[in-house]
């Protein structure tokens, strides 16, 4: 909590909603970036010995979930990861923001507004300095991913047995899980204030069961995804599928209610509920969505002949 | 919003009841079939209650003083989850243990405290929950079943309906009208306990589509009670139920009404080696893990000693979802394998809990009065 409140107002300082909006046209990633290193966060799970605060992932899950609610397309949390990655190697760590690669068969979030990458190859883990990479924008409106074209090349870390994607998968799954807090939010807000047929439509019976249902999917992706923070920096599978999965399933449904709530002022361009469900739809199909987790869970799930109570005690909460 | 629910893991030292559980379970559910298991919380073996009484399983949250054993809501967490995913007969003691004797702990005089609780923890005395009436289901404050002060205590006149157990019961805590009218709504209304082999009172089962008969209509003739009949304060019953409800929806029992079937499918996924239902499989795992970790940080609630209705009806409403989700994607993927040889015991299974399923959402608040509770914790009305 102590970390929480001026993490907050460190991210409403230097991304706010018009930043964002500069950055998605083109503006220049350093200035928000320079207060977000100055601060010191970025070194919160390297290991004190190599000059970070040494906290572990499930100390820091509020933060990712609190970048999540800003819709902050810089990659704070993946730096927070990559730089902790780093520091356990005895590696030094650039100054720039670095995202994450499970994989460059697909867009990798946030490529356009950082400085490195650090890559899974399938069979290495390699630094790459983004220029090197000749990063292309994908062509989608406002996105700030990007394909990666070049073979990367770079120091290089040892891999985990399962990769990067895990790990990644857990980052967002926070990341979703924030987003989802503030679209709840938004949605409950905004519902009190529009009023149609002579009251706000919060009264509508029909409006209170659909928000409802937001404010279980939103408690729900925080406790998957708290849970896929659990253990560590070495994110078991299982966890990373649970996380993931629960909170990428939940990402269109409670885009879809937030917009049906806002009406047609959520899909214009001025509207800051764009921001998020934007970024909402885009983290769900990153590092796997709930389809893929659902496919390696149950692979794992079938493989044991224990009941199911037993070996979800067993996996995901041991 | 509702950040009170969050992580939370449960205590080692409660960790360690499974050990004793799971010895009761072996000896007296093991042999049960499939779809006996199934029935979960319906089951009903007052024996099986009288062994977890003998194995300090019951009572679990109360004092010493009163025959519990002084440990917290993570205690009862633990073996609730154990008796669920075995599918033991639970249900004789299920609403004395869960909502009656804490009901009874909160509000009632140390002399009630005395005479029930310690037999209640014995599994020796059976309680039932009079709310729904014919006419007030979820407009529960609408009830019409009347106690009447006289210069001996109370006389009540009524009717109570879809009161689970009843007819196996000792003991009714019923909300009744002590004063006023219907149109009074929360006001003027009270709990009585109701001894059910009182004069006047008369039980007759109702059976439901699956043949059991777990639920009853009681009926109240110029039942005359003592005056230690009333628990807690009179008029004050309103606020009494809504704490009761509070136990009644946040527990793990909320998730796991259906996990004997789902094990079983497994089973017969796992025997017949067929993977092409394994993202299935997997959605659904993720579903229970999550909705585990919800109903622990719920669980986490109570043991702060905070009454958490909205949180509740949070974790019961998507857990009913799930309960009542997979007996349709179970159905659908046998029968998707049409010339794959089904056992007649899964098959049974599936259909009882196929056809039970609707009652998973009706029972201790509808979905839609749920969704009311979390619409108003939102502040929407």
């Amino acid at each position: 909590m102590e970390l929480l409140e001026p993490f907050a107002r460190l991210l409403d300082d230097a991304v706010s909603p018009a930043t964002i909006r500069a950055l998605e046209q083109g503006a220049s990633w350093e200035p928000a970036w320079a207060a977000i290193a100055q601060s010191g966060f970025c070194d919160a799970l390297v290991p004190e010995a190599h000059g970070g605060a040494g906290l572990v992932f499930g100390e820091i899950e509020a933060l990712v979930r609190a970048l999540g609610a800003r819709a902050v397309p810089l990659p704070v949390a993946e730096t927070m990861l990559a730089r902790a990655l780093l520091g356990e190697a005895g590696m030094a760590a650039p100054e720039g923001p670095i995202v994450l690669a499970a994989t460059l068969a697909q867009p990798v979030c946030g490529a356009l507004v950082a400085s490195h990458a650090l890559i899974d190859t399938g069979d290495r883990l390699v630094l790459a300095a983004l220029r090197d990479m000749a990063p292309a924008p994908i062509g989608v409106h406002h996105a700030l991913s990007a394909r990666l074209g070049a073979t990367p090349q770079g120091p290089e870390l040892p891999r985990p047995a399962h990769g990067l994607r895990p790990l990644a998968a857990a980052m967002r799954a926070l990341l979703i899980a924030g987003a989802a807090e503030r679209l709840t939010e938004m949605a409950a807000a905004y519902a009190e204030t529009r009023v149609q047929f002579g009251k706000p439509i919060a009264r509508q019976q029909a409006l209170q069961q659909m928000l409802a249902v937001m404010a279980e999917d939103m408690v729900a992706a925080r406790l998957a995804a708290q849970l896929g923070a659990s253990r560590g920096l070495a994110v078991p599978r299982a966890l990373a599928a649970v996380a993931k999965l629960t909170t990428s399933a939940a990402a269109p449904r409670l885009a879809a209610s937030a917009h049906a709530v806002h009406g047609a002022i959520g899909v214009s361009e001025d509207h800051d509920l764009q921001l998020l469900t934007r970024r909402l739809h885009e983290w769900r199909l990153a590092d796997g969505s709930e389809g893929y987790w659902a496919g390696v869970l149950g692979a794992m799930r079938l493989g044991d002949p224990d009941g199911t109570v037993d070996w979800v005690r067993r996996s995901i909460f041991a | 919003m509702f950040d009170t629910l969050t992580l939370a893991e449960l205590p080692d030292a409660d960790e360690d009841l499974r050990a004793v559980v799971r010895d009761v379970v072996a000896r007296h559910v093991a042999g049960l079939p499939l779809d006996r298991r199934a029935r979960s919380w319906q089951g009903f073996d007052a024996g099986f209650s009288r062994a977890l009484g003998r194995a300090g399983l019951l009572g679990l949250t109360l004092p010493r003083a009163y025959g519990g054993h002084g440990r917290g809501p993570f205690a009862r967490f633990v073996v609730v989850e154990e008796l669920l995913s075995a599918g033991a007969p639970v249900a004789a003691h299920w609403i004395a243990d869960r909502q009656s004797a804490p009901l009874i702990h909160a509000f009632g005089t140390e002399a009630q405290r005395q005479q029930y609780i310690p037999r209640i923890c014995r599994g020796e005395l059976l309680f039932c929950i009079g709310m729904s009436e014919p006419g007030s289901g979820s407009d529960l404050a609408s009830v019409r079943t009347r106690a009447d002060r006289t210069d001996t205590g109370w006389v009540v006149n009524g009717q109570k309906i879809w009161t689970t157990n009843a007819m196996h019961s000792d003991y009714m805590i019923a909300l009744v009208r002590t004063s006023g009218s219907a149109a009074d709504r929360h006001a003027g209304l009270s709990q009585l306990i109701i001894n059910l082999k009182a004069q006047g009172v008369s039980v007759r089962p109702i059976v439901d589509l699956t043949g059991d008969a777990h639920f009853a209509e009681v009926f109240f003739d110029n039942v005359a009670l003592g005056p230690d009949a009333l628990v807690g304060a009179e008029g004050e019953g309103w606020k009494q139920v809504g704490a009761e409800l509070a136990f009644e929806r946040s527990g793990p029992e909320r998730i796991y009404s259906s996990v004997v079937l789902l094990d079983a499918w497994v089973r017969h996924v796992q025997g017949v080696r067929r993977s092409d239902c394994a993202a299935l499989i997997g959605r659904l795992t993720a579903e229970l893990a999550t909705l585990r970790a919800m109903s622990i940080a719920c669980t986490a609630r109570l043991a702060a000693g905070e009454s958490p209705v909205v949180e509740a009806s949070i974790v019961k409403d998507r857990g009913t979802g799930f309960e009542q989700e997979l007996p349709v994607v179970i159905g659908d993927d046998l029968a998707a394998h049409p010339d794959e040889p089904v056992s007649a015991e899964l098959y049974r299974t599936l259909m009882y809990v196929t056809h039970i399923a609707p009652s998973f959402s009706l029972r201790g608040g509808t979905r839609e009065i749920l969704r009311g509770i979390i619409a108003r914790g939102m502040g929407l009305r």
